[in-house]
């Protein structure tokens, strides 16, 4: 089922669209946080070699999906790291994940933008005809 | 955009007539050039923000205006808390009070022309800029609360600038009503290595040359002049603002059902203002403001250094600073009735006319300066706020170019390395720690803003006054 795991911007007029897919909702939301990172930088470039626990909750999917990249854009933030491996679980709104990543290196990482904040602009959260699940929305950059 | 849509009301005014929730017109300022242009979901923004309850006269969209969150960037909507009017947090926006500020240097082309590239790596070099850059001080918690406070009153009181620079600032630089104790603890974190900080994305450190002045006698009460060197610096509240925007967007998602409110986008979230939800988003944006004019401040003290060490003939008064992500409370006439309004402007410059109370002295006759931001490579402009603009929008204008193609589209058409080549081929230096940064940022990727300019020109929401070229560019 890896093999339909994928991520991909989407274009805004002003910012940019982040988009996961995977076979499960978890997938999708994993996914998305790589394009997250991408919007930043190569993920390529970034060493998963420390791992850091997070978690969120919010009352209907979408919102917990802006919410678990908002509560990425806050780690990366304050933590000064760059992230590019996760494992995501959700259970009754509730999620929690361990993400690798690294410190950010300016001189090395060259990171195109920082990352305001996750929105409810063309955000979805669901399962398509197809039994792809799809997680998206636009970041403010 | 399909101009059918519209009623006509003049050259410049585009009505869309209320139909559905719609409690007001909507109503867009533009050519019909750049309305044509326009993304088609501004038409569909400005009618959700004109269903919002206790909107009064008209949901706005300035000449610049482009699909945002919600509110369209460019967007003015205006509430009456006694008539069940909210505060909404997506028409504030993740930058609060992101704002220009303009210095005078009293100098000419001739004056620079020999140091320019020391000036640019001496300014590259003391402005932190970028993702993952911190400011030379770190707040701790008293700090931080006095500065959500006070403002760009506590940064001058700590030594990063005059008294004078105050007037010059809307608010006379302090924000009141600020309540830090609403501000998380979390959005107070994010904020405590970045005082001083210029962040990335469209934000930029300039020099700028004066082209052309258009109002000589507004110039001259500006006190700019054809071939001046100025500074502009535009940028936000960084950290501090982004989580602000971010918790209580998601807050006021979750309420709204229970206030009565229909959402007609996520967005839009919103709360009465007379709610303790709305009061609180209250006390904590207007911190977010006063983070934001700090900020401003204090990117100001340190180029005012580089410009003690590199030319020290220079002096450096601030012009205006203005800010155009904001919910501000505001007198406005209402069918001759005067009403306490509070004006979101999302992307859009306050620009208040003549002989408002507000306004400083040496500036009551020429009105408000309104600071309009380019793009690298591509002219600013002054202009003035007007009377009929007062009347046409509640002093309300433009506030940048626009963006005319995706972050995406401009990386697939230019290289940052050939953009910065191009730019000093035309004798603009750009400084900045991403060539990838720089590419999405490219000059052609944003709209004509001389076309935005003209149209608010036109239209009356504020008069052109000059033109200003970059000659350094300093971007995050």
């Amino acid at each position: 089922m890896n093999a339909i795991a994928r991520w991909e911007h989407f274009p805004h007029q002003a910012d940019v669209g982040v988009r996961g897919l995977g076979a499960t909702l978890t997938q999708a939301f994993e996914q998305a946080a790589l394009a997250l990172t991408a919007v930043i930088t190569d993920i390529a470039d970034v060493a998963a070699e420390k791992m850091i626990c997070l978690s969120c909750e919010a009352p209907d999917d979408e919102l917990l999906f802006v919410d678990w990249l908002n509560v990425l854009i806050y780690e990366m933030v304050t933590r000064n790291m760059l992230f590019s491996r996760f494992e995501v679980h959700v259970e009754g709104g509730h999620l929690t994940a361990k993400v690798w990543g690294e410190a950010l290196d300016v001189a090395r990482h060259h990171p195109a933008v920082e990352i305001k904040g996750a929105t409810y602009t063309s955000l979805k959260v669901a399962k398509q005809p197809d039994g792809v699940w799809l997680a998206q929305c636009v970041v403010d950059v | 955009m399909d101009l059918a849509l519209f009623e006509r009301k003049s050259e410049f005014e585009w009505h869309i007539r209320p139909f559905g929730r719609m409690r007001v017109p909507g109503v867009i300022f533009a050519s019909e050039t750049l309305l044509r242009e326009m993304d088609a979901k501004v038409y569909e923004q400005v009618a959700n923000v004109a269903m919002l309850p206790g909107i009064v006269e008209a949901s706005w969209a300035m000449p610049d205006a482009h699909w945002g969150y919600g509110f369209p960037i460019g967007g003015v909507a205006a509430f009456d808390a006694d008539a069940g009017g909210v505060v909404s947090a997506g028409g504030v926006g993740f930058d609060i009070s992101c704002g220009v500020r303009t210095l005078h240097t009293g100098l000419r082309l001739a004056d620079i022309e020999a140091v320019k590239m020391r000036l640019a790596d001496a300014l590259y070099h003391e402005i932190p800029a970028g993702m993952g850059s911190t400011g030379g001080i770190r707040l701790d918690a008293t700090q931080m609360d006095a500065m959500l406070r006070g403002g760009a009153r506590w940064a001058v009181e700590r030594g990063y600038g005059t008294a004078a620079d105050l007037e010059r600032i809307e608010e006379g630089g302090c924000m009141h009503g600020a309540d830090p104790t609403k501000v998380s603890d979390q959005a107070k974190k994010r904020q405590r290595d970045e005082m001083g900080t210029l962040g990335s994305g469209n934000h930029y450190l300039e020099i700028q040359q004066v082209t052309d002045v258009y109002a000589p006698e507004i110039a001259a009460a500006f006190g700019v002049q054809a071939g001046d060197i100025v500074v502009s610096i535009h940028c936000g509240s960084r950290g501090l603002g982004h989580q602000i925007g971010t918790e209580f967007l998601k807050q006021m998602v979750i309420a709204a059902p229970g206030y009565g409110i229909a959402l007609p986008d996520r967005e839009l979230a919103c709360a009465p203002i007379a709610s303790p939800l709305g009061q609180d988003y209250l006390g904590a944006m207007r911190a977010g403001i006063n983070c934001a004019l700090a900020n401003r401040q204090m990117l100001t003290h340190l180029t005012r250094q580089v410009f003690a060490q590199v030319l020290p003939q220079a002096q450096l008064p601030l012009l205006y600073d203005v800010s155009h992500n904001t919910c501000k409370v505001e007198e406005h006439t209402v069918d001759g009735r005067i009403r306490k309004l509070y004006v979101h402007r999302k992307g859009a410059t306050r620009a208040f006319g003549p002989e408002h109370p507000d306004l400083p002295v040496a500036l009551k006759k020429s009105g408000q300066p309104v600071l309009i931001g380019g793009s690298m490579g591509t002219a600013s402009y002054i202009l003035a706020g007007t009377e009929q603009g007062m009347r046409l929008a509640f002093g309300s204008a433009c506030h940048g170019a626009g963006r005319a193609m995706s972050r995406h589209q401009a990386l697939r058409n230019w290289s940052g390395r050939k953009v910065v080549d191009d730019l000093a081929g035309h004798g603009i230096l750009i400084r900045s720690p991403s060539m990838r940064g720089v590419a999405e940022e490219a000059p052609g990727a944003y709209k004509d803003v001389g076309a935005v300019v003209d149209a608010a020109d036109q239209a009356g929401l504020a008069r052109k006054v000059a033109r200003v070229k970059p000659l350094i560019c300093i971007k995050g």
